[in-house]
């Protein structure tokens, strides 16, 4: 075992491509082939009701999904309340709400 | 029709000019640096949006010039106004007195070698979008190992919108080009995850953005925001690059088997020596300053003098071949007209 010197070096914050598992989301993307087509506008963050209160945004939990930030998109989603406002301002036609249902179920299914 | 019209530079611009004029009655000649017409347009294997084949139309524009004055392997050694014509001497001995000068000398391609950051020439497995097209035309290039290609990354900006590569201007038609390859690639190699990092993804031409939604949806291509600010390679061979992915606002880093650089559009130094033997300006970005930016792009701002295609900024294939066939009409109205505008 390595000593203690009582300190630790700080975890790196870098995103490493070559070490993020995509299992769950390439089975997010067969599951809604839309999440494909987010262009990142930040139109959802926008408009969304929670975001006055919350670090949220649709935008924002994809991007995460695809860099292994899991935990985070997760906790970032949990706020919503499927009012579906981000549905009416995609401009890229996205279910948001379907693929926010999704992603919980998904992604959470493990941990319970 | 006695009035002479040369035409400087043999690339798409310089083509189509040509066969217009003749169509008009008059016999140009296309004075040509190398020993084939077709600049660029020859080293290139499919064009944007439809993927076209480019060879198509390189022999649809040299079928259209048949009976044409060529002059090969020329330069251009001197060229002077005299009262209402140029005095041309060409590096083969011959003179030309001309009535009209159409210049269409084109664009130089960005070497990727002077962002040495990237590692151009110094990694075995970095390429650029002209070596990339050269593959696809002929079909091998040593950098590109067939059997173990599984990661690729495009680079977006190499050498455009770049003030210390003396390139200010956005090359254009970059960002189209790296969605047409990573799609070729793809297609080529089914199983391998393709990057693009971008600065801003400007697809403005008609159908781009289709392609764009196409990119994501049926190929998966994987775009970040991002400007790459190094590539290295590890201990196998690989490139390592590393960015920002703007969007999560973090460093990001990822190993890859090819790095493609979608290297710009710099204005040409031929065009530039053409320039100071006319006394013609230079814009602010290094290509020669039109009559007007908007409605006379194809006139200098000297008698007797037309532009046509990339010597005035960075232009796709459709708005240089427009702008050649408007440049052979001004022509035309110049040489009829004794009371002409320009």
């Amino acid at each position: 075992m390595a000593a203690d010197f009582g300190f630790r070096l700080s975890p790196s914050s870098t995103i490493n491509l070559d070490k993020t598992d995509l299992t769950k989301f390439n089975q997010l993307v067969e599951e809604e082939p839309d999440v494909k087509k987010c262009i990142s506008c930040g139109s959802c963050t926008a408009t969304c009701t929670a975001g006055k209160f919350y670090d949220i945004g649709l935008r924002k939990a994809i991007i995460y999904l695809q860099r292994g930030m899991e935990k985070e998109a997760v906790k970032m989603l949990e706020h919503c309340m499927l009012c579906g406002k981000c549905m009416m301002v995609c401009p890229r036609g996205l279910n948001t709400r379907h693929i926010i249902l999704s992603i919980s179920r998904i992604y959470k299914s493990e941990r319970q | 029709m006695n009035k002479n019209i040369v035409i400087i530079g043999g690339g798409p611009a310089g083509m189509e000019a040509a066969s217009q004029l003749m169509l008009l009655g008059y016999s140009p000649i296309i004075i040509e640096k190398t020993s084939a017409l077709g600049g660029h347009l020859a080293r290139w294997d499919r064009l944007f949006p439809d993927r076209g084949s480019a060879k198509g139309l390189l022999d649809e524009l040299f079928v259209k010039l048949n009976g044409a004055n060529i002059f090969y392997d020329s330069d251009i050694v001197s060229i002077n106004r005299l009262n209402d014509s140029y005095n041309i001497i060409l590096s083969n001995g011959i003179t030309v007195i001309a009535q009209a000068v159409l210049i269409a000398t084109g664009f130089n391609l960005f070497d990727a070698r002077k962002k040495e950051e990237y590692g151009y020439g110094i990694y075995n497995k970095v390429i650029t979008n002209a070596d990339l097209e050269a593959y696809f035309k002929n079909g091998s290039d040593e950098r590109i190992d067939e059997s173990g290609i599984k990661r690729i990354g495009f680079v977006h900006c190499v050498g455009s919108r770049d003030e210390k590569a003396c390139n200010r201007q956005c090359s254009k038609v970059c960002c189209i080009t790296a969605l047409k390859q990573a799609i070729e690639l793809k297609e080529k190699f089914p199983e391998s995850v393709i990057y693009c990092f971008y600065m801003d993804l400007r697809l403005f031409g008609r159908k781009y953005e289709d392609i764009y939604l196409s990119a994501q949806k049926d190929f998966g291509i994987r775009f970040i925001r991002g400007r790459v600010s190094e590539a290295s390679e590890d201990i196998d061979g690989n490139v390592v690059i590393k960015a920002e992915d703007t969007l999560t606002g973090k460093p990001l880093k990822v190993t890859l088997d090819l790095l493609v650089l979608m290297a710009g559009m710099s204005a040409n130094p031929d065009a530039n020596r053409l320039a100071g033997m006319l006394s013609l300006a230079i814009d602010s970005d290094g290509f020669l300053q039109s009559y007007d930016n908007v409605a006379y792009i194809h006139r200098s701002k000297k008698k007797g003098i037309f532009y046509a295609g990339t010597c005035t900024g960075p232009k796709t294939l459709p708005e240089t071949l427009s702008e050649a066939r408007s440049a052979a009409l001004d022509i035309h109205n110049y040489l009829k007209n004794s009371d002409y505008g320009g």
